[in-house]
């Protein structure tokens, strides 16, 4: 690789051992991919993926301490990803207790989050890029950011320039100010390699379509056709939040960092079909597809007839809009079949700030009302505890079931479970 | 019976393992989440029928590539410094960015603890080993499977 000379002086000790040695990580990095420079992050904000103070991460936090004791802190300010715990959320005691050991690092992690650079106290999201967090890049930004879900919808919805880091690497990013450029910063690296055709009858469900392209693509780039007759052509807010429940399932059923959507995303729309490389592969997605899909997953509840214990609705972190559009149906679903509350424990996930927002909407009172507990934690890592597998828990998101023993089914089916049947 | 490959070294070094395989891409967090209240590192992802409650503690990983979460590589790292990591990674494909995190940090911060790994060993490699097969990497990249 051929570096700058502050690149170089960097890597050479200038700064210090603890800056050499995370130069020569990120160059490591960079040269398996064949990246023959490192460039500057230009992005203004960095996103880390690591919030949840899990007592056996301790290397992590060990390295970390490391940074800080000798002045490697983030050039950059960032955001990180949710907390992993809040003692709102239903739980037993058990597990609460539980809880306080497995993340008994949390505060020792969050005060050295506020000396590497954490944006603020309501830094703590998936979903940075939203208004309410205010982490959104612009298109062309060069990002060294983690966090499947948030890497893919950079690059795809906001044309953000940024690889699927690892956690720790992109903390690195932000201290030496620069990334090696391969794939997903390169124009060649976000060409599509597959031509995905939807074919279905109506709008599929984001969750479903996502998990089926990620598991045939992998870590691949798909150009699709077709979702636009449905979508439209342009990022309305409501198109956006389906994109981003759409991505974040490519990115964890497979490894996809980056997807575009003809007519739609920012370069499909301005480069169309000049995206596609030759002889690209192509994955044809009808109704029977996304049934295949669906009916694939498996269940690992030891009852795989057991009554749910707890719902949670998102992951990735809810949209204002989502939360408001949730609400209504909840009300209009509990009144239909004459309940007054949810007939199984339910939970709202979102960033501080859309539940700050969302609490000065009408729709505050009326949700509270109908039992459902708003929390900004993550259910993933709240779930990340010996206690809760095997519990018979239900999600809408593709993402949780793939990580927890979470089953999954569709936003009607959970809608249906948790006003009417409990079952 | 004895068949060598030869690969990339991506964390060179020298080990023999037992192989445990999966022909789907390895999703690190789901798999090795619950990792340190195992006795023995298992496989705990429910979508991976290949290794789904198999040992990956001290085997030797054969796999395509890792899928999943970007905590991957930080979890991988945190295994190595842990002892509870697999004793190598063998990559038919060309490694994926998670990965290469973990065994680049593993093998840059890490005085001891190390964890060999190899991408570009061919399908033909994924293909041919086997569960319980006898692995001997090698720090230029070759990998030979006895059975």
């Amino acid at each position: 690789m051929i570096l700058t000379s502050e690149q170089k002086a960097l890597l050479d000790g200038e700064k210090g051992e603890t800056m050499a040695k995370v130069m020569e990580t990120l160059v490591r990095c960079g040269e398996i991919f064949g990246a023959e420079k490192m460039v500057p992050v230009t992005g203004e904000y960095g996103h880390l993926v690591l919030s949840f103070g899990l007592t056996f991460l301790g290397p992590v936090f060990d390295l970390y301490q490391k940074l800080i004791d000798e002045g490697c802190l983030s050039g950059q300010k960032f955001t990180c990803d949710p907390r992993p715990y809040d003692k709102n959320v239903p739980q037993s005691p058990v597990q609460k207790t539980a809880a306080k050991f497995i993340f008994g690092k949390q505060s020792r992690y969050e005060k050295q989050l506020e000396k590497l650079g954490l944006l603020n106290e309501d830094s703590y999201t998936c979903t940075c890029y939203l208004d309410q967090t205010g982490n959104v890049p612009k298109e062309g930004d060069v990002l060294s950011w983690a966090e499947s879900s948030a890497v893919v919808y950079a690059n795809s919805v906001l044309g953000a320039r940024c690889n699927r880091n690892s956690g720790i690497i992109e903390l690195f990013g932000s201290v030496a100010g620069y990334v090696p450029y391969f794939g997903l910063l390169t124009d060649e690296g976000r060409k599509a390699d597959w031509i995905v055709e939807l074919k279905t009858t109506k709008l599929p469900d984001a969750q479903i379509l996502g998990s089926a392209i990620g598991m045939k693509v992998m870590e691949d780039v798909p150009f699709i056709k077709g979702l636009d007759a449905f979508l439209g052509t342009e990022l309305t807010d409501g198109v956006k939040t389906y994109l981003k429940d759409f991505g974040a399932a490519t990115a964890s059923n497979g490894a996809v960092g980056l997807y575009h959507i003809e007519n739609l995303t920012p370069e499909a729309k301005r480069q169309g079909e000049k995206l596609i490389r030759e002889n690209a592969k192509r994955y044809v997605v009808d109704d029977a597809e996304l049934e295949r899909v669906k009916n694939g997953y498996p269940c690992v509840w030891k009852d795989p007839d057991a009554k749910p214990k707890l719902c949670f609705l998102g992951c990735p972190h809810m949209t204002l809009e989502q939360m408001i559009d949730w609400t209504v149906k909840i009300e209009k679903a509990l009144k239909e079949a004459g309940n007054e509350k949810v007939r199984i424990p339910t939970v709202f996930t979102a960033s501080q700030g859309v539940i700050k927002e969302f609490a000065r909407t009408q729709f505050a009172a009326r949700l509270k009302k109908t039992g459902v507990v708003v929390s900004y934690i993550c259910p993933l890592m709240f779930m990340d505890n010996p206690l809760w597998q095997n519990q018979p828990v239900i999600t809408s998101s593709n993402k949780l079931r793939t990580y927890t023993t979470a089953r999954f089914y569709s936003n009607d089916e959970i809608l249906h479970f948790i006003t009417k049947e409990g079952k | 019976m004895t068949k060598e490959f030869k690969g990339r070294p991506v964390a060179p070094g020298s080990v023999t393992a037992e192989a445990v395989v999966t022909k789907q891409g390895f999703n690190t967090l789901a798999s090795m989440q619950m990792m340190f209240i195992q006795s023995k590192t298992k496989c705990v992802d429910q979508s991976n029928p290949d290794i789904y409650k198999k040992v990956l503690q001290d085997k030797a990983l054969c796999l395509p590539q890792t899928i999943g979460s970007t905590t991957g590589g930080m979890f991988l790292y945190s295994a190595v410094m842990s002892a509870k990591a697999p004793a190598c990674l063998l990559f038919s494909k060309q490694i994926d960015s998670l990965a290469a995190a973990g065994a680049v940090l593993a093998d840059v911060w890490s005085e001891h603890a190390k964890m060999p790994t190899v991408d570009r060993l061919g399908d033909e490699f994924l293909e041919y080993v086997r569960d319980g097969d006898r692995i001997t990497v090698k720090p230029d990249g070759t990998v030979i499977v006895e059975r």
